[in-house]
């Protein structure tokens, strides 16, 4: 992987965080009505000079290409604008909530493909066993469960039934001023429900491909040689096989992340866990649109952060792709 | 005198090849009952049952099962949760079907123009449509069905508009495959036009995992209509599952059924189309079946 490499790769995400900013310009104009209206919030009740500085600010009595090249501008100096209805910056606004929303996110992924790798590796020694039927219909059974309901099902669960996990929020009032271990713990422990509704549709995806991956590559001729130079099973398993099979996998966690960020726009707002999607769902409801397309960018910068990451491990797990270009 | 021979045996059509496939997995044979039995009772089940879904009839918060009125039982208002049930489907399938046919035009269109003529088309294609990949797409979703009033169709538009990238590229995949073998060159040197070549001769050979894929797209757009309803950006006026689960969730731990029976029947909607799915893949692959 050669700096170029990562300059265009690099160049490239910026180039598409451009366009999301012209996407959310164009959607403002496009939108019925006056753009100064739509930016104040229908619910706002909006005065005349509250109109008539948005105007100014956004130079909505310019050309179109001005008014462009203003908003490009003031996003990329972090300007996203003001919230009328939070009456704050967005950018602070988002601030608050990013980071719930990327520990859940990332809690879920990482959780999803740990544990569906490893079931579909299991699976894959016996591809006619148990395990493998089990894969099968858990895989399809994910695919069909909306994970809005499954969140709620565990709420129904958890909060009467078996009271082990908290059903709502990030941490516990009680806790707030407890020491740093303290509410970590507590934080982990809210974690475990929606991680674990987010995770579980992935998981299932990644179980039955990682099934299906893992039985292309034990069937190769490395793994013949591996067999033949009397290697035992389980090395055989895992440590040759698995890590050919991770390749598409890689490739597909890459793809899934946009879905699971709009998969935890539902979780969060099942649980009031306080990150960008419930954020997102409270200024969509209250039409604050300089929020909504804060929110926007924001989750489609994690996307690109994603998949850059995912493009430069893939040539680091790939040697075959290190020269490149 | 010559003795007309007799004709060649050419063996079942692919097409009917694949339905005896399909027609001997058992899973995808339930799921196809299963989604016509839905489909029925959605059309047809307000014709018997004609109890108004919006209307307040009872307590709020029956049971199932404990009035033979309301076998299904009330929601937190007291509406019957049969009645809803059955004039939600209705919508719901539809807002399903119509986006996953939006969904798939954007990307047969786009895919097949990037994949056929390549170059500098599919490349700035092919940009578009990672740049659609980036956006998150139930909140673009949210963002389309806010911007422009919640109707059934601007639903189904703003589902198809974030979702056709995968079909996009499967279609790409499946044109650049098929437009190197020889019967695509035999009619190009035959001077086939183009449009004919795209739709005619190399469509119907790419069909069978575009069917597979349009049919995994409805149970998507199906599940997304019910998480932009539940959400309540759903159309106001118009029953469905998604709505109904929204509406009762604040109540769940008074009354677990008002949301499991809805959730339920998406479960089973999405479910049933994904066997179908499922099994028509198999039967069009009949060499991955053993996996």
């Amino acid at each position: 992987m050669n700096a170029a490499y990562i300059l265009r790769r690099l160049f490239y995400g910026v180039l598409m965080m451009l366009g999301v900013v012209i996407l959310n310009f164009l959607l403002i104009r496009l939108a019925p009505g006056d753009p100064a209206v739509v930016i104040a919030g229908e619910m706002g009740g909006a005065t005349e000079e509250m109109l008539a500085s948005i105007r100014a600010e956004y130079g909505l009595d310019k050309p179109v290409l001005t008014q462009l090249w203003i908003y490009v501008s003031s996003v990329a100096q972090g300007d996203l604008g003001q919230s009328f209805f939070f009456n704050q910056p967005v950018s602070s606004l988002i601030g608050q909530r990013i980071g719930p929303t990327i520990l859940l996110v990332l809690t879920a992924q990482v959780l999803s493909i740990l544990l569906g790798v490893f079931l579909g590796a299991v699976a894959a020694r016996k591809p006619h066993g148990v395990l493998s039927a089990f894969v099968g219909v858990f895989a399809t059974i994910g695919y069909a469960v909306p994970v809005f309901w499954t969140g709620i099902m565990f709420i129904i669960l958890f909060a009467s039934v078996l009271p082990w996990f908290p059903v709502e929020g990030m941490q516990s009032v009680r806790l707030r001023d407890a020491d740093l271990w303290t509410r970590m713990l507590d934080v982990t422990h809210h974690l475990v429900l929606p991680a674990l509704t987010l995770a579980i549709i992935y998981l299932a995806q990644y179980a039955r491909l990682t099934r299906a991956s893992m039985l292309d590559a034990l069937s190769s001729e490395y793994i013949r040689t591996a067999r033949a130079k009397g290697l035992n099973e389980r090395s055989v398993v895992f440590s040759h096989a698995l890590r050919n099979a991770l390749l598409p996998i890689l490739t597909v966690a890459g793809l899934q992340f946009g879905n699971l960020i709009s998969g935890a726009l539902l979780v969060e707002t099942v649980f009031n866990w306080p990150g960008m999607g419930r954020l997102a769902f409270d200024s969509i409801l209250r039409r604050d649109y300089p929020t909504i397309m804060g929110v926007l960018f924001f989750a489609s910068l994690m996307v690109v952060i994603a998949n850059l990451i995912t493009d430069f491990s893939y040539r680091l797990a790939d040697p075959r792709l290190k020269d490149e270009q | 005198m010559t003795t007309i021979p007799p004709p060649v045996d050419v063996g079942p059509s692919p097409s009917a090849e694949a339905w005896r496939m399909f027609r001997r997995n058992v899973p995808a044979m339930i799921g196809l009952f299963l989604l016509v039995v839905i489909i029925a009772v959605t059309l047809y089940g307000a014709i018997f049952y004609t109890a108004d879904p919006y209307e307040i009839v009872w307590a709020p918060h029956e049971a199932p099962g404990v009035t033979p009125d309301f076998p299904l039982g009330t929601d937190y208002l007291g509406r019957d949760i049969l009645a809803g049930i059955l004039s939600g489907g209705g919508p719901t399938l539809a807002v399903g079907a119509a986006a996953a046919a939006i969904t798939m035009v954007i990307g047969l269109l786009l895919g097949a123009a990037a994949g056929f003529f390549g170059g500098w088309v599919d490349n700035l294609l092919m940009r578009v449509t990672e740049f659609f990949q980036v956006l998150p797409t139930l909140l673009f979703a949210m963002v389309l069905v806010t911007l422009f009033s919640p109707s059934l169709f601007v639903i189904a538009m703003a589902i198809g508009v974030v979702s056709w990238p995968q079909t996009a590229r499967l279609t790409r995949a499946e044109f650049l495959k098929i437009k190197e073998l020889e019967y695509v060159l035999a009619a190009r040197a035959s001077g086939t036009r183009n449009w004919r070549i795209m739709w005619r001769i190399i469509l119907p050979n790419a069909a069978p995992p575009l069917i597979v894929s349009a049919t995994l797209t409805v149970g998507v757009a199906i599940l997304f209509e019910a998480g932009l309803s539940f959400l309540g950006l759903g159309d106001p006026n118009v029953m469905s599952w998604g709505l109904m689960i929204g509406a009762n969730r604040d109540y769940i731990l008074d009354a677990w059924w008002p949301v499991t029976i809805p959730g339920i029947a998406i479960f089973l909607t999405v479910f049933a189309v994904s066997l179908v799915g499922d099994g028509l893949n198999d039967a069009f692959n009949p060499r991955l079946r053993r996996r």
